[in-house]
């Protein structure tokens, strides 16, 4: 029973951490490998907010999400941009800025103590038997209602159709009069937005450690390529996959195994079915 | 020249998705003869390359070399059998010269095994071989033009290249993804007899084309796809006198009109 | 019709001695033979020369770390450049050639003279195998696996406690003679520099550099590209592994610490800065890289920053880098011509 309800919590975290990176990917096909960066450097600001600045909670994590957000689209703007479309070049300029981000935090940031955000709710409540705190029952109900309302953005929305519009097809798209430049901006805006969301939601459970922002990054990558690189069902079926072969590994091997889970259901899809649980076999070659 | 089949498609059928792009498509191509497959756009003609040199692999059906079953083997494996193909969105490596976009397919087993187009068995060094395919397809030998980058070259250059690479595996079949489109009239009327020629020296084509007039210089039979389905299978003539060929071509209604208010 | 000023434009052209030299390649005297071999025997006596002008042991070893950091330098440049797989990960490299090393100098006994080379070999054997899954598949693949072996390792090492944990493993033997120790990296640089520029004009060359700018073409010219792609992966794994087993005698200790993050950050920065896909970029990038950060060590991972932002710089606004910069000044002459 245990399993069950720490399989879905978790399942969910690696949800969230995968839904800022798969809709950068999927909108505008840029591996955003500063996608970590951005989750642990949101924690940071929010931190910041609530203890040097003394703002209050809610106004710390607007705050964090908003900044956040704005980083991420001027990191675009300004580098990214200018390395569109070819790959080589896009993975390692997003993997140089999330480096310079994350080790600046480490040398610079993080210094000695321990840093927390404190929880939404205090307390628990007992399901089962299990003694569950609120905060993680907060992590599964606000982490739902965000994928809904994504997915309501996205189709009933202007600006989400038109993102939707871009990651089926760009020269479409740019035929319609969406110009693909804003909305890659936009797209990747909300991407760190998702990153922040996450940070927040789970930041809380335990401590900011510059160390989460490489483990967010290869789970959150574990979680799309397993799932299909732009597919929601698939990554949403492939966080609870993950989710819960990591509980299971920590209750019979042992803590340390967690990310080596991940790496193997990496290793396994690649072997076995490249294009993820429902990926579009396009994804991976180019057309003919 | 009616020999048996050396190809043969059976019941071969692609979707994407929810787009049924082969439905159920069988024909069969016989040793040294020329067959044209045409039909409207988004008739599955590239589909068909792609399902018999396995680049995409089909969801249903059969494709038979010379008997072997080659549905979705590995794209190297097929060419590997001799059975090759152009590319309709051509793609020479641009930055090297022409005569160098030759040795990478003398690099492969098969051309070692065969030696190459009038290699005779023993590949000598790649360059000169190179070449001398460079010069067969029709650069000019003495000139600079083998020699340039290959991203410099002319399209109809460009379409030959294609050809040179495929002749350099010493192919048995050879599949043209639309290697007349974009070129000139006076670069088609010299490209009519390298094909001329290329069927004479025994490689069996298959030309999928949209300039029929050209096309039906050379063809043999000619199949013509619409939708993903056979329709008609014939002579040229006969084909485009059948009026199901015009209906898919031009669409039913309008010809009446045309006929009648003309 | 016309203008109050000329109009000028800028002209590059080849130099008359690059032209004679490279083009139709005829040497017809003393100064066109040193045009084209002084460049190289600088390069290779300068080498040869540096450990004995530097002073004291702290820059003999500046030097020998220098090579290590190019052979990786060199493995990653010729693999993105040559090849198309961006390898984040030079740090695994150089993790499993360090760790077999050890293991085959402590546990076996061997001098490192043959564990090296036998670490090298190994390693490269392994982790061609283990990167055989992502090989047909797009680059960004190459690029995600390679960045998270090397945090994996570190961390199953650490879990599980093996191959010494999280002290790692002591009491490794460093190379029979200071001298040797000096020179074998720097002479492997070298062999292994000018190996690979003429490797990548063979044939094979050519096959690899096909397989980087279209590879539909060349499956289709009857070629496996998984397998040319596994030989060039193991070609760099080899070096890297060899780095590896190097920089494990030299500090005669191997530990986690053997995938750092700098091993797979310097040289993709390195590469960047001395100029990508001349070869001999990456090894100048190293001379200039490794010991501005041995200046910085004092500031911990703001090195890494250091590097990262420079990478970015270079990348985003597409400088050329030195060496191709130096090579269009050598070869070619920049003129203003009047329209």
């Amino acid at each position: 029973m245990e399993i069950l309800v720490y399989g879905t919590i978790n399942s969910v975290a690696l949800a969230l951490y995968a839904l800022g990176f798969a809709l950068v990917y999927g909108i505008s096909r840029l591996p955003n490998f500063a996608h970590g960066a951005l989750y642990v450097l949101s924690g940071f600001i929010a931190w910041s907010a609530l203890n040097t600045l003394k703002l209050n909670y809610l106004l710390s994590i607007v705050l964090a999400m908003g900044v956040t957000a704005l980083i991420g689209a001027v990191i675009y703007r300004l580098f990214l941009i200018r390395v569109r479309g070819m790959e080589i070049s896009e993975i390692i300029a997003s993997y140089a800025i999330g480096l310079a981000i994350l080790e600046g935090l480490r040398w610079g940031g993080f210094k000695g103590m321990t840093y927390t955000l404190p929880p939404f709710i205090e307390g628990s409540v007992s399901i089962a038997g299990i003694s569950v705190d609120y905060q993680r029952l907060a992590v599964i109900v606000i982490g739902a209602a965000l994928v809904a309302a994504l997915w309501l953005f996205t189709h009933h929305t202007r600006i989400g159709l038109a993102l939707r519009g871009m990651a089926q097809d760009e020269r479409a798209a740019l035929m319609l009069g969406i110009d693909s430049d804003i909305m890659a901006v936009v797209a990747m805006g909300l991407g760190s937005m998702l990153a922040a969301c996450a940070a927040i939601l789970l930041l809380p459970l335990g401590n900011i450690v510059v160390e989460s922002g490489y483990n967010v990054l290869i789970l959150a990558i574990a979680v799309c390529i397993v799932g299909g690189l732009g597919s929601w069902v698939g990554a949403v079926l492939a966080a609870f996959l993950i989710g819960f072969a990591q509980i299971l590994t920590v209750v019979y091997l042992g803590a340390h195994f967690q990310m080596v889970v991940a790496l193997l259901a990496i290793i396994l899809t690649l072997i076995l079915k490249p294009s993820g649980l429902f990926g579009r076999q396009k994804e991976l070659e180019e057309r003919v | 020249m009616k020999a048996e089949p050396i190809l043969q498609v059976r019941e071969v059928t692609k979707t994407f998705g929810g787009i049924i792009a082969l439905n159920r498509l069988s024909f069969d191509v016989f040793e040294g003869e020329i067959l044209g497959i045409i039909g409207p756009n988004g008739s599955g003609k590239t589909t068909v390359v792609n399902c018999i040199t396995g680049f995409i692999k089909p969801s249903d059906g059969r494709v038979l070399f010379r008997g072997n079953d080659i549905t979705a083997r590995p794209p190297h494996k097929i060419a590997d059998l001799g059975v090759t193909r152009t590319f309709q969105i051509m793609r020479p490596y641009y930055s090297l010269p022409a005569y160098k976009n030759l040795v990478i397919p003398l690099f492969s087993p098969r051309a070692r095994r065969t030696g190459g187009w009038r290699g005779g068995g023993r590949m000598g060094d790649r360059n000169t071989v190179g070449i001398d395919i460079l010069e067969e397809i029709g650069f000019e030998r003495d000139s600079y033009v083998p020699y340039k980058t290959t991203s410099t070259l002319p399209t109809g250059y460009l379409k030959r290249l294609e050809l040179a690479r495929c002749l350099a595996l010493k192919p048995e079949l050879i599949i043209c993804d639309e290697v007349f489109s974009g070129l000139s009239m006076s670069e088609i009327a010299s490209m009519v007899p390298l094909i001329e020629r290329l069927q004479m020296d025994g490689i069996t084509l298959i030309m999928i084309e949209h300039r029929l007039r050209e096309l039906f210089q050379v063809a043999n039979r000619v199949m013509v796809l619409n939708f993903g389905e056979k329709l008609v299978e014939g002579g040229a003539e006969e084909v485009m006198a059948d009026s199901r060929v015009r209906e898919a071509y031009f669409g039913s209604e309008k010809v009446e009109e045309v006929m009648v208010h003309a | 019709m016309s203008a109050d000023k000329p109009q000028r434009r800028r002209e590059r052209i080849d130099r008359g001695i690059k032209v004679r030299t490279g083009g139709i390649y005829a040497l017809m005297s003393w100064r066109e033979m040193a045009y084209l071999i002084s460049p190289r025997v600088l390069l290779i006596a300068g080498l040869l020369l540096l450990p004995l002008v530097m002073p004291g042991m702290y820059w003999k070893r500046v030097i020998s770390i220098v090579c290590i950091y190019a052979l990786l330098a060199l493995a990653f440049d010729f693999l993105a450049h040559y090849v198309g797989l961006v390898s984040l990960g030079g740090a695994f490299f150089v993790g499993v050639g360090g760790y077999l090393s050890a293991l085959l100098n402590t546990k076996m006994g061997l001098s490192p003279l043959l564990c090296v080379p036998g670490a090298a070999l190994t390693g490269g054997v392994v982790c061609t195998l283990l990167l055989m899954p992502c090989l047909p598949l797009r680059g960004v693949y190459f690029a995600i696996v390679t960045l998270m072996y090397p945090l994996f390792l570190a961390r199953v090492i650490e879990a599980l406690d093996i191959l010494g944990g999280t002290d790692g493993i002591l009491g490794i033997d460093s190379f029979p003679s200071p001298w040797l120790e000096q020179y074998f990296v720097i002479i492997v640089v070298l062999v292994l520099l000018f190996g690979l520029r003429r490797l990548v004009n063979t044939d094979l060359g050519l096959v690899l550099r096909a397989v980087k700018d279209n590879d539909q073409a060349v499956k289709a010219s009857a070629m496996n590209i998984t397998r040319y792609k596994a030989m060039a992966v193991f070609i760099a794994s080899s070096i890297g592994c060899l780095a590896g087993a190097c920089i494990v005698h030299i500090y005669m200790w191997a530990g986690i610490s053997t995938f750092a993050l700098d091993f797979s950050v310097l040289p993709i920065a390195a590469t960047v800065i001395g100029g990508s896909g001349t070869l001999v970029g990456p090894l100048i990038g190293c001379l200039i890289l490794v010991p501005v950060s041995e200046l910085l060590r004092d500031f911990g991972t703001l090195r890494i920053v250091f590097y990262s932002l420079i990478l970015l710089a270079f990348i985003v606004f597409r400088s050329e880098g030195l060496m191709i910069y130096g090579q269009r000044k050598y070869h070619q002459l920049e003129r203003w011509k009047a329209i």
